[in-house]
């Protein structure tokens, strides 16, 4: 949409391989379908079942167990997205963008041949291009995977309730969906190979962890799935997991309606044909590395999103890199996409905010006796009449002594982390001192204030 | 305070002499303490319009409504600060019956245009709003219910109307008569009865402080004046020279639509730069839980008000929306540290957040275009 404003002729080549079971999807990409948007919503939906049972405490007064319906949220939540689906269409239309619903691979330098549902192959040449192409979740490659096993590729759009789900992973896509699934009053067990949320700070994913565990959420640490069979064919039907320990020699069985894998998510760059045109990727991660412009060794194709090299698998960064892209080529823009203090947050059922450095990546990088770490324990006023958690929330700030005491990294973990988040980092990206942290007065009250 | 060694007299206090205070118990025992020096953090309480037949007997303030063992009923409030909209916010949405009355302008001294969309989200929840009228009576029925009479000053007519219960939220004054501020010669403004202080907390009387809500021309928050007198403390006691910085103090109306602020509203800002000098972006966006909820999104709106040249440092900053006060804490810190828009742009946003939208502000009012936004 951005180049079509500079008047560029501009085709959109989009298509979804459906997932192992069969499920598709519309234009718009993983946040939009299977990713942040359905995440959202239905952790929202936990969320609420939540203030159902504090609001009694603040005075409502209803008798009747409430029952959650699976059908009725995913409903409304796929008839959300295909209205988001539809905006696209329309978008694109408007800006006189040309959308195909086509599987686009590289035949030759500055030549792409488009594949639709139906086989209908058309070729295209083009001065530019910029690949997006993402991730599709990974599959553990054991027997019965593919053929049992569902992935957030399917989860948000079920057509049946999960029912008692086995979800296997540690990443944030992991945990997020257990924490929901939870929430909505289902029985959920989490299998761990090892930590938790890697790559984040593991004070707090420890944190994260203990809470789910206090809320009814099973966890299986260090053992991996060996093997998924079928014992009941059915919507939701039953299978069966055996898992091998990832220390010794014990092997566990258990019994689910579901088995959710979230292990990883691989970037679809290996069948675009990106060998016929030379763009080198990483051949053990499929990533596709680039420089600061994003462009990658082939100076007319360019690259943005989560199947970049060494940076964020993040919405809002694929967005920003994509528009600043646009800009410089056609626009006269200098502005670069800035990959520094880019801010994030978990939504599992405690939510957590953070922006900058980990504990540990800043004791890595700094030294210990360089770095001051502030940290509080918080109780929202919300969750004192229904007495609820106390002592779980959280916030601390990383700071570098040696620059002025400069903050280098916040955490939070607590509710509304995103909306808490957002503001400091565009403090950080000021370079926020302690001491202005100290000389800014807190609004009072709310749990950003800690 | 007992931890910390801090003796704690429930008692009424005034004072006798520059350093000496004299304090009453319920009871009326009395307790005279002197002392090198002494803040006076009294606070207000809320003010009755006494010049209002019955206002006194009759009406109840925020002071009252929250500690009422029973519902306040079909209720009226009759003036228009924060407290009253918040107030008549929260009855609303417990399911009372609730009426604003209001003279002329909703939360004076705030943004406007904020204000009003602020009041248009109550009115379309079914807060009834009674604009440019003031109340001349109130009366008691043999019922024990309460009868309104009040002034119509678009219409030119007179109006009553019968309600449970009718709570005044006309502001709130220092408590400083019975503080015997004159006999010690601490000065205090003739019309609002707060003490003057300077920078420091002083008040005319050198080694007498006040601090809080009591004090002239400062917000009156709590946070502010917790920090207020935690620096004090540290001038006198451990050395510090900081000063209380009192611009950019961030704060949050916590009605039904809730709306955080920081730095200046839009009209303040272009009397002080002029209009040709501010730059102000805004956007209309929908929370994406207000989606599948099938709520009304109309007034969630945020904007931010810029200076226009080179730098365009952020003058102000509002938000309408869910959790107003934690979208704004943030970025409240960062006007502290003098953020331009262009700083703000460079943040990457969180996804999918109501605090993104502050990043991604880009429509400007000059431009006259449509600010209504998609999300994703």
């Amino acid at each position: 949409q951005e180049a079509a404003k500079y008047e560029k002729k501009v085709m959109v080549l989009d298509f979804v391989t459906p997932t192992p079971l069969g499920n598709s999807w519309g234009l718009g990409g993983t946040c939009v379908n299977v990713g942040c948007i359905p995440k959202k919503l239905m952790h929202q939906a936990a969320l609420l079942g939540q203030a159902l049972q504090d609001s009694r405490k603040f005075g409502w007064q209803f008798s009747e167990e409430v029952k959650h319906s699976w059908m009725t949220m995913t409903e409304s939540v796929q008839n959300y997205i295909g209205s988001l689906n539809w905006g696209y269409r329309v978008a694109l239309r408007e800006k006189k963008v040309t959308y195909e619903n086509a599987y686009g691979e590289f035949v030759g330098p500055h030549t792409i041949k488009a594949t639709n549902k139906r086989g209908v192959e058309k070729l295209y040449t083009a001065e530019r291009f910029l690949i997006a192409t993402g991730e599709r979740p990974r599959y553990l490659g054991i027997p019965g995977d593919k053929e049992y096993c569902i992935s957030s590729d399917d989860l948000f759009s079920l057509p049946y309730c999960p029912g008692k789900t086995l979800v296997v992973g540690a990443s944030y896509v992991a945990l997020e969906c257990a924490g929901f699934l939870a929430g909505l009053g289902l029985d959920v067990t989490v299998m761990v190979r090892s930590i938790l949320l890697r790559g984040f700070d593991q004070d707090i994913a420890n944190k994260i962890g203990e809470y789910m565990e206090e809320h009814g959420i099973s966890f299986i640490r260090e053992f991996v799935p060996i093997k998924i069979e079928q014992i009941e064919e059915g919507t939701p039907g039953r299978l069966r997991v055996t898992a091998k320990s990832t220390k010794e020699n014990q092997i566990i069985e258990g019994e689910y309606n579901t088995v959710l894998l979230a292990i990883g998510r691989d970037a679809c760059t290996r069948n675009i044909g990106l060998d016929k045109v030379g763009v080198k990727i990483n051949e053990k991660t499929g990533k596709i590395p680039v420089n600061d412009e994003e462009q990658t060794n082939v100076p007319y194709i360019y690259a943005i999103g989560d199947i970049l090299q060494d940076k964020l698998e993040l919405t809002p960064v694929a967005i920003q890199a994509g528009r600043l892209l646009v800009q410089r080529l056609y626009a006269g823009a200098t502005r670069k996409c800035d990959y520094v203090n880019v801010p994030t947050t978990v939504f599992t059922p405690l939510e957590y905010g953070a922006c900058g450095y980990s504990e540990e990546a800043a004791v890595e990088k700094f030294g210990e006796e360089n770095i001051e770490v502030y940290h509080s324990h918080f109780w929202p006023l919300e969750w004192t009449v229904p007495s609820r958690d106390n002592n779980k929330c959280y916030a601390k700030i990383i700071c570098n002594i040696q620059d002025n005491e400069r903050v280098i990294g916040f955490h939070v973990l607590g509710p509304n982390a995103g909306e808490v988040t957002q503001g400091f980092a565009a403090a950080i990206k000021c370079g926020l001192t302690k001491e202005q942290l100290d000389s800014t007065i807190g609004i009072h009250p709310v749990c950003a204030e800690v | 305070l007992l931890n910390r060694r801090v003796k704690y007299f429930n008692m009424k206090g005034s004072f006798s002499d520059p350093y000496t205070v004299r304090g009453l118990t319920k009871a009326g025992k009395e307790t005279v303490v002197t002392a090198e020096n002494i803040v006076i953090a009294t606070g207000g309480r809320p003010k009755y319009p006494t010049h209002i037949a019955g206002a006194l007997e009759y009406g109840i303030t925020s002071d009252d409504l929250f500690w009422l063992k029973e519902s306040p009923g079909k209720t009226l409030t009759p003036f228009v600060l924060n407290v009253s909209l918040e107030c008549a916010g929260f009855l609303t949405g417990i399911g009372l019956d609730t009426t604003v009355m209001m003279r002329s302008i909703p939360l004076r001294g705030f943004d406007q245009q904020m204000a009003s969309l602020v009041t248009e989200h109550m009115e379309s929840y079914g807060t009834k709003f009674l604009k440019r009228c003031f109340p001349t009576k109130v009366e008691k029925l043999e019922s024990n219910r309460l009868q309104v009479t009040w002034k119509n000053t678009e219409l030119g007519t007179e109006e009553t109307d019968s309600f449970d219960t009718v709570m005044w939220a006309v502001g709130r004054a220092p408590d400083t008569e019975t503080l015997n501020l004159k006999t010690v010669g601490v000065k205090t403004n003739s019309e609002t009865g707060k003490i003057i202080v300077d920078a420091s907390e002083a008040t005319s009387v050198p080694h007498i402080y006040a601090i809080g809500d009591i004090t002239e021309g400062r917000p009156e928050l709590t946070p502010t004046a917790i920090a207020a007198g935690k620096l004090l403390a540290r001038r006198l006691f451990g050395q510090s020279s900081e000063l209380m910085d009192y611009d950019n103090v961030p704060t949050t109306v916590f009605t039904p639509l809730e709306y955080g602020c920081v730095g200046l509203s839009e009209e303040a800002a272009v009397e002080c730069y002029g209009s040709d000098n501010i730059e102000v972006y805004h956007a209309y966006y929908k929370p994406l839980e207000f989606t599948v909820a099938e709520r009304d999104a109309t007034q969630c709106y945020v904007k931010m008000v810029c200076l226009r040249e080179s730098e365009q440092r952020i003058l102000g900053l509002h938000f309408i929306g869910p959790n107003a006060g934690e979208v704004i804490q943030g970025f409240a810190l960062g006007i502290k540290c003098g953020a331009t828009y262009p700083q703000l742009m460079k943040t990457i946003g969180i996804h999918p957040t109501c605090a993104e939208e502050i990043t991604k502000l880009h429509i400007t009012k000059r431009s006259g275009l449509d600010a209504t936004v998609t999300g994703c």
